[in-house]
């Protein structure tokens, strides 16, 4: 890695091809960043037009897009730092062509105060090398009952509201909390699955669960809680986001609210777009998520589902897990896969298969986000930040899990033969990750 | 006096982790192997050599009498030397010790593995883990292999086949690894299999197991051969998957009533242990199309040819 921080020189990223999908802008050009924001994206700059003492940075063959967003990931700070902290996540992030984590708050203890956003927010400025912005709890403690302070919290820096793995099932306290929200222009994002119909259950509900003699989890239990929850945006105008959608039931869903015109948004989880119920296999735990993969028809309906603006975000759904906890019987294994350092070459494998258009995805990881949660990135417009990524789209490599940088090595893409990758990753116009 | 079987076959796997993967001559050369077990079992002398110096640890994870038993039994009359572990699952925090258990006896060298655990594919985890032979004796819900293989001995000794036989699986096929080995086991060697059950006993996805699957006790036992109880847990009768015990007893319960919609000369089978009243009364229970007692005299040949069948691919065998 050639990170200097103190390297505040303009850098041009010359003829490389140029996507910026804010403004489907795809041409073959030079970007210019300078003073940590985008100067100009355009045709022949050239080293004559640009400031004295620019580096130019040849990238021929290569792809520059705004860096990328993951709005949600399992960052262990504060309480979990063995499964990871800040600076591993960013580490991650770095390599991963990530510029932005936002972090979810069912921390120990969780983010619900905003001493611990403040916390966050320190940390992330003394430990981090990409931005990170947490998400703070939607009810107190996460327990579902009471709201927190969400004036205060937004006030503070948080950037949307969440109970982060877990479903606030009293409709009351979804209902008062939307209707609160509403009057800070508030983001709320639900994880949408009704435990109590999730009961036991540990993979997708059917014939490969139950020829594995493991407990389903219907889709149904996503799909209710999703169908109430458009009830209540309809009941009180918030602003809503579905975490992560995984079903063709779900969809439909989602669009008769969108249809409706409810501020209605949702994320689909990279796992769920590239993998499917099949790959737990013989109980194989790192495939144990939740909710959990679904069946190939499934998947290809989530990927038609984001190709037609249906889903509006990818994410990693990062969720670090020691081996002591995925090394049990699958019942009892912990749920969750790292993912955001492998998010973009899983997302380039469906490019290539010609699964979904490039720049659809790279709008879905970027651009949407920010929009969602009026962050300054996710474009390559002069004057935005330059947090952008340098994509190869065609270097082949294997995946090997010890050389993840985060601190746990749970992916579901060991040995996975990917093609294509961040190269370099720029926060601020610095570079600070390089694959060599 | 050492009595070796005749038959030479041997298993085509180092475990016995389920019924799914064996083929057709798999279970056909452990039956066939099995059978002189049986003659073996009823003279007086019942020890062979085979497994002398071998070591077997029984390893239950799930409190079992008749299974451990059989086991244990089995092995010693191999000749094995046999060591019983029972780990009660409320003793040890929920599978958190499985790996470390499986490091710690692997470094004692044992030859082969009993393990049931109440967790799926808990067996198949420890057999990635250790160098020995496995055996499955019930994972979770999953499989229980040997109970399958007993069965259809049992079936194949009194029918003389189990090809074109209709055998029906009757009660809680949900949480049932019974019912799942049987299955596989019974449609690899082609007999007709129905199961009938109240639709909250039945897992999604069982109409693509290759069954006929109905849930009606009259419907499902019409002109069978075989008629095969399952054991419904204490926990599961009341409310939660069925409304109570009689309810449950009134339409699943095999009574004399509904054993008569079987043919005349269908049997009965459970694999233990029953719960009189409850799925199956006790006249049928103790009558004379009952096989019950059959199966676990079976059930010790069975292990036996297991054990024997997997010995024979151990190194310096």
């Amino acid at each position: 890695m050639l990170i200097d921080r103190r390297d505040r020189r303009p850098i041009l990223l010359a003829n490389a091809r140029i996507m910026d999908p804010s403004r489907d802008l795809d041409i073959m050009g030079d970007l210019l960043l300078a003073d940590g924001v985008v100067r100009e994206a355009k045709r022949g700059i050239g080293a004559a037009g640009v400031p004295e003492g620019t580096e130019v940075v040849e990238c021929r063959g290569k792809i520059v897009a705004p860096g990328l967003i993951d709005m949600r990931a399992f960052v262990g700070e504060p309480g979990a730092e063995g499964r990871e902290t800040i600076a591993s996540a960013s580490q991650a992030a770095a390599a991963g062509g990530v510029t932005t984590i936002v972090c979810q708050p069912d921390t120990e203890p969780a983010i619900d105060d905003p001493t611990i956003v403040d916390f966050i927010q320190r940390r992330a400025r003394d430990t981090a090398i990409v931005h990170v912005q947490p998400m703070a709890a939607l009810t107190k403690g996460l327990k579902g009952e009471e709201m927190t302070e969400i004036g205060l919290l937004k006030a503070s820096g948080a950037v949307a509201f969440t109970d982060g793995t877990r479903s606030v099932t009293n409709a009351q306290v979804m209902r008062r909390a939307l209707t609160y929200a509403r009057d800070f222009d508030v983001l709320i994002v639900h994880h949408t699955e009704d435990p109590d119909l999730t009961g036991e259950g540990v993979m997708n509900e059917g014939e490969f669960a139950a020829r594995l003699g493991l407990i389903g989890a219907p889709k149904a239990a996503e799909t209710i809680m999703l169908e109430r929850d458009m009830r209540l945006v309809a009941l009180t105008d918030g602003r809503y986001h579905a975490a992560s959608v995984t079903c063709p039931e779900s969809l439909e869903v989602l669009r008769r609210a969108k249809d409706a015109g409810l501020k209605v948004t949702a994320s689909a989880s990279i796992n769920h777009l590239a993998l499917n119920e099949i790959d737990v296999g013989g109980y194989r735990t790192f495939f144990k998520l939740s909710p959990p993969l679904r069946n190939e028809e499934d998947r290809r309906t989530l990927l038609a589902a984001l190709a037609e603006g249906l889903i509006d975000v990818v994410m990693s759904d990062h969720n670090p897990q020691d081996v002591e906890v995925k090394r049990l019987p699958f019942a009892e294994a912990a749920y969750g896969a790292v993912g955001i350092e492998t998010m973009l070459p899983a997302a380039l494998r469906l490019v290539h298969n010609g699964e979904i258009p490039l720049m659809t995805m790279l709008k879905a990881l970027s651009t949407k986000p920010a929009e969602l949660l009026g962050l300054p990135g996710g474009t390559l417009r002069p004057g935005a930040p330059a947090d952008v990524v340098v994509i190869d789209p065609d270097v082949p490599w294997i995946l090997d899990r010890d050389e993840l940088k985060s601190k746990c090595r749970n992916t579901p893409f060991d040995e996975a033969r990917m093609q294509g990758r961040a190269v370099r990753t720029m926060v601020a116009g610095r570079t600070i990750y390089e694959y060599v | 006096m050492n009595i070796a079987p005749k038959s030479s076959f041997v298993l085509s796997s180092r475990h016995m982790l389920g019924i799914e993967g064996l083929s057709h001559a798999d279970i056909v050369g452990l039956l066939d192997l099995a059978e002189e077990f049986v003659t073996l079992n009823r003279q007086i002398e019942k020890k062979t050599a085979s497994l002398r110096g071998r070591t077997l640890i029984n390893m239950f994870f799930e409190a079992s009498t008749r299974t451990q038993a059989s086991f244990e039994l089995a092995g010693k009359r191999l000749g094995a030397d046999v060591m019983n572990m029972s780990v009660s699952s409320s003793s040890i925090r929920k599978g958190e010790t499985l790996i470390d258990t499986a490091v710690t006896l692997n470094a004692m060298h044992p030859d082969l593995i009993v393990m049931r655990h109440h967790a799926s594919g808990a067996v198949a985890l420890l057999a990635q883990k250790v160098d020995c032979s496995v055996i499955n004796a019930g994972d979770g819900q999953h499989e229980h292999p040997t109970q399958a293989l007993l069965d259809a001995l049992t079936i194949r000794r009194r029918k003389g086949r189990l090809e074109g036989l209709t055998i029906a699986i009757c009660g809680d096929i949900l949480h049932s690894r019974v019912a799942r080995s049987n299955i596989i086991l019974l449609n690899t060697v082609g007999a007709r299999v129905r199961v009938v059950a109240p639709s909250t006993l039945l897992p999604p996805g069982i109409e693509r197991f290759g069954v006929e699957v109905t849930r009606d006790m009259r419907e499902g036992l019409d002109g069978c051969d075989i008629v095969m109880m399952l054991r419904l847990q204490r926990e599961r009768m009341n409310g939660s998957f069925v409304p109570s015990v009689q309810e449950y007893a009134a339409y699943f319960g095999l009574d004399q009533k509904k054993l008569a919609y079987a043919k005349p000369d269908a049997l009965v089978m459970h694999p233990g242990p029953m719960n009189r009243g409850v799925e199956i009364d006790s006249i049928v229970a103790d009558g004379a199309q009952s096989l019950i007692r059959e199966q676990v005299e079976m059930g010790v040949a069975v292990r036996m040819a297991v054990l024997e069948a997997l010995s024979r691919n151990l190194p310096n065998a």
